[in-house]
């Protein structure tokens, strides 16, 4: 992993990186590749061009060596593709871009802002003639989490300044930047949102189980964002090497039924649903890119990993660097798990587009997924549930409506406890929990089985 | 599952399950601080448990227990004649070892079994791959080398407990596969993309369509309590590793497998679980069963892979049958060199061999 040195110059100069790797095995080169290696004798040249000079390699999938210009459109083009090939985006969605200031969901934001640059300009051209379609449009969410994750107020202020300067030069049009701090997922009647956050998190002990039920409450922030200001889509950057790593973990945690839910391009149980574009992106190419593209990158918290996610980060990182296919055949595993209904955009989205957009949009590969929706969600994590225990659950079995593994890393033991973390805990979860998500899943369940109905017809 | 348990009154250091006596150990599972009698009940009755649970046996069957003198298997010899008298399941058992031929290590083993023979009365089969298929491993590893040795003695061993078995004329034969095992198999079959094999894996009982099914009796025992229970009951057997794959066992999915014990000691059930939950289509086709022309065992192509890999060795022609499909049963294809470079064995020899 030589290319992922976040020093200055990066690969373009280097040249050598992983060189040497890529000679020695060309089995790796998969068969997308093959056939331009065995007709390029010069191993300088890039694969996809074949006249410039490759100086960039990634040992990835494509096996490859690439000009900056053709690794740039390459690593685009995969974003492209996630894009179109599941109706992530249409031209008359309001998407966020979740952007922690990280490398991937820097990209991300690149990317979507690139699309929506390529989108306007092409409604500038046709605006005066008929039918044109219209841009779709982008807003960034910044979760502030420095209630949890403790940071100089100095600090947090330049990170919020770089970040604005980040949103503020992207390609036009101009996108709305939320920064919301993650107390909000607390109604504003609490004023002590600050306070019941901290008590709910302290008396999680399991510090795996703590840092998991922080990206729970950090989705349910990002989902508020979403509702509160009309986005209909939610754009995460996690990457491969991410996907990768959550495969592994859900499967250490014995979440080996809701795992497929997770992985999927798109996840629509959330009522914003939920896009990664950047899936088939590995850590090592969106790193080589911010270098290339001199992307800023602003390191907010500290998001070195605890416990068991730290584990599995370090073992998926070694088994990378011993076969760097190893992460996407991960993620391919996991890929073949059977994925649940709502693991894609729901038709109704579609729908409401005008007719143009719909008649434009590439869409292939979109089958209904006939597999019976699941019957519970769990209240803490969203993570389907196979088995329901109890059809009503009172507010005192909180617990039991749960899936096993929030009540083993995250619910307390001891019932006192229990009782206080439940008093901490925002309306959002415990609504979820009362209602059982009855009401959605009926919806979902109605659906589907329109769909099925007219696709048999 | 077992959430409180220790959440009781704290007296001063009893176990906590019988409260009467001095805790000896702390169990692995659970972290428990028991004695060592109630050790013995709690390991015991799971195995039980997962026995009567999953209807492993029916009265009166004959069951070989597949034995190689090492920890797993001599516990399981012990705790299986144990159960079947404490329980009377009704079982006839019989011990069955497979003598591959590495001086040094099957010969100092096999005589750990033959003790155990008379230890607990059970009968003893030894199928060798000498008399089998004409070679030992020690001929195969001069010949070969340490280079895939492990595949050969690996196809060899399945064929020979089967032909062990149907010369005992058992209904089933049980193996010593513990849940350290199944989780790093769940583990390693995520790692190479192997969905087909991942969606078996964890099954209690395998091989139900084939000339004698296997079972696991241990899919939920830790390897460590394994350990522990062979210690405290001072059992006879063998712990050396083979002398062929030294480190094997100690994989590097193996380390990890460790490492999360170690964080979580439910890490390996909870593997289990997920492996068990994984929702895989049930159409993932099986290639259709039938039978070796040159030997007549179970094969789905026209000679079974004992039959390809020893045609290689006679011919002096070891490659053969190594990596995918190539040589006997289907054309040719590329060149031979590269395969099995980035192959991650499982058991037999659990190593991330890249």
């Amino acid at each position: 992993m030589a290319c992922n040195g976040t020093g200055g110059g990066g690969c373009e100069s280097g040249g050598g990186c992983y060189n040497d790797k890529n000679n020695q095995s060309p089995t790796q080169n998969n068969n997308k590749s093959t056939s331009d290696c065995n007709n390029n004798n010069n191993r300088n040249t890039c694969l996809k061009c074949k006249s410039s000079e490759a100086t960039i390699f990634t040992g990835g999938e494509g096996g490859g060596r690439f000009c900056a210009e053709c690794f740039r459109s390459n690593l685009y083009g995969k974003f492209k593709l996630a894009v179109t090939s599941n109706a992530m985006i249409s031209p008359v969605d309001k998407v966020l871009v979740a952007f922690s200031g990280g490398a991937s969901s820097r990209v991300a934001l690149q990317f979507v802002s690139e699309m929506q640059h390529k989108a306007q300009k092409n409604f500038d051209a046709t605006a005066n003639r008929d039918r044109s379609l219209p841009v779709f449009g982008v807003g960034v969410a910044f979760i502030d989490e420095s209630e949890v994750h403790p940071i100089a107020s100095g600090d947090l202020d330049k990170a919020i300044e770089d970040i604005k300067g980040i949103v503020l030069n992207l390609a036009p049009p101009t996108k709305e930047l939320h920064v919301v701090p993650i107390r909000s997922i607390y109604s504003t009647k609490t004023n002590d949102g600050k306070e019941m956050l901290q008590n709910l998190i302290n008396t999680v002990t399991d510090a795996t189980g703590k840092e998991d039920l922080l990206t729970h409450l950090r989705m349910m922030s990002l989902q508020k964002i979403a509702i509160e200001n009309g986005y209909t889509k939610l754009v995460l950057g996690s990457c491969t090497s991410r996907i990768a790593c959550h495969v592994l973990a859900a499967t250490v945690k014995g979440q080996g039924y809701s795992l497929a839910a997770d992985i999927q391009y798109a996840d629509a149980r959330w009522e914003v649903p939920v896009v990664l574009p950047l899936r088939d992106c590995l850590m090592q190419e969106i790193n080589i890119l911010c270098n290339l593209d001199r992307l800023k990158i602003v390191e907010v918290f500290n998001d070195s990993q605890a416990g068991i996610n730290g584990l599995i980060s370090s073992f998926v990182k070694v088994l990378q660097e011993e076969n760097p296919a190893r992460e996407c055949t991960i993620v391919r595993t996991a890929g073949k798990l059977t994925p649940f209904p709502f693991n894609r955009i729901p038709e109704a989205n579609v729908d409401d587009a005008d007719l143009a957009s719909q008649r434009r949009q590439k869409r292939f590969n979109l089958k209904p997924i006939e597999s019976l929706p699941p019957e519970a969600f769990c209240p803490i994590c969203n993570s389907p549930m196979s088995c329901y225990k109890n059809s009503q659950p009172l507010d005192n079995i909180f617990g039991a409506t749960c899936c096993s593994s929030c009540q083993y890393q995250i619910l307390p033991e001891e019932p006192s406890s229990m009782d206080q973390f439940y008093s901490f805990l925002p309306e959002s979860i415990i609504s979820r929990a009362k209602n059982g998500n009855e009401k959605w899943i009926r919806e979902k369940i109605q659906d589907c089985l329109l769909s099925d109905g007219e696709d048999e017809v | 599952m077992e959430g409180g348990g220790g959440g009781e009154k704290r007296t001063m250091k009893m176990c906590c399950i019988c409260n009467q006596r001095r805790p000896a150990l702390k169990r692995p599972k659970t972290l428990q601080q028991i004695c060592r009698e109630c050790f013995y009940e709690v390991f015991e009755e799971e195995i039980h448990r997962v026995i009567i649970d999953n209807n492993l046996f029916k009265r009166g069957e004959r069951i070989a227990i597949g034995a190689s003198g090492g920890k797993d298997s001599t516990v399981l010899a012990y705790v299986m004649s144990e159960l079947n008298r404490r329980h009377n399941y009704g079982l006839d058992l019989f011990l069955l070892s497979v003598d591959e031929g590495i001086t040094g290590y099957r010969d100092d083993s096999l005589e750990t079994v033959k003790r155990n023979e008379i230890q607990y009365g059970l009968p003893l089969k030894v199928v060798s791959y000498k008399d089998l298929y004409g070679w030992t491993m020690d001929e195969i590893v001069k010949m070969i080398g340490l280079k895939n040795n492990c595949t050969f003695c690996g196809v060899f061993r399945r064929q020979a407990l089967d032909r062990g078995a149907a010369l005992l004329k058992v209904d089933k034969l049980v193996t010593g596969h513990n849940a350290d095992d199944i989780a790093e198999t769940v583990l390693l079959n995520i790692l190479r993309g192997d969905i087909a094999r991942l969606s078996r894996c964890t099954s209690i009982i395998t091989g139900e369509d084939g000339p004698i099914p296997r079972c696991k009796p241990f899919k939920y025992t830790y390897e460590k309590e394994i350990v522990m229970y062979a210690y405290f009951k001072k059992l006879d057997y063998f712990s050396t590793e083979c002398i062929y794959s030294p480190n094997a066992y100690r994989g590097f999915a193996r380390e990890f497998i460790k490492d999360l014990e170690r964080m979580r000691p439910r890490a390996i059930l909870d593997i289990i679980k997920s492996g068990e939950d994984f929702r895989i289509a049930t159409s993932t086709k099986m290639p259709e069963q039938g039978t070796c022309q040159r030997c007549g065992y179970i094969s789905s192509q026209k000679w079974c892979k004992a039959c390809v890999l020893l045609e290689g060795l006679n011919r002096g022609l070891p490659k053969l049958g190594i990596g995918r499909t190539r040589g006997v049963n289907s054309e040719p294809k590329k060149d031979d060199s590269q395969i099995g470079a980035k192959n991650i064995q499982s058991k037999p020899c659990g190593s991330l061999d890249f």
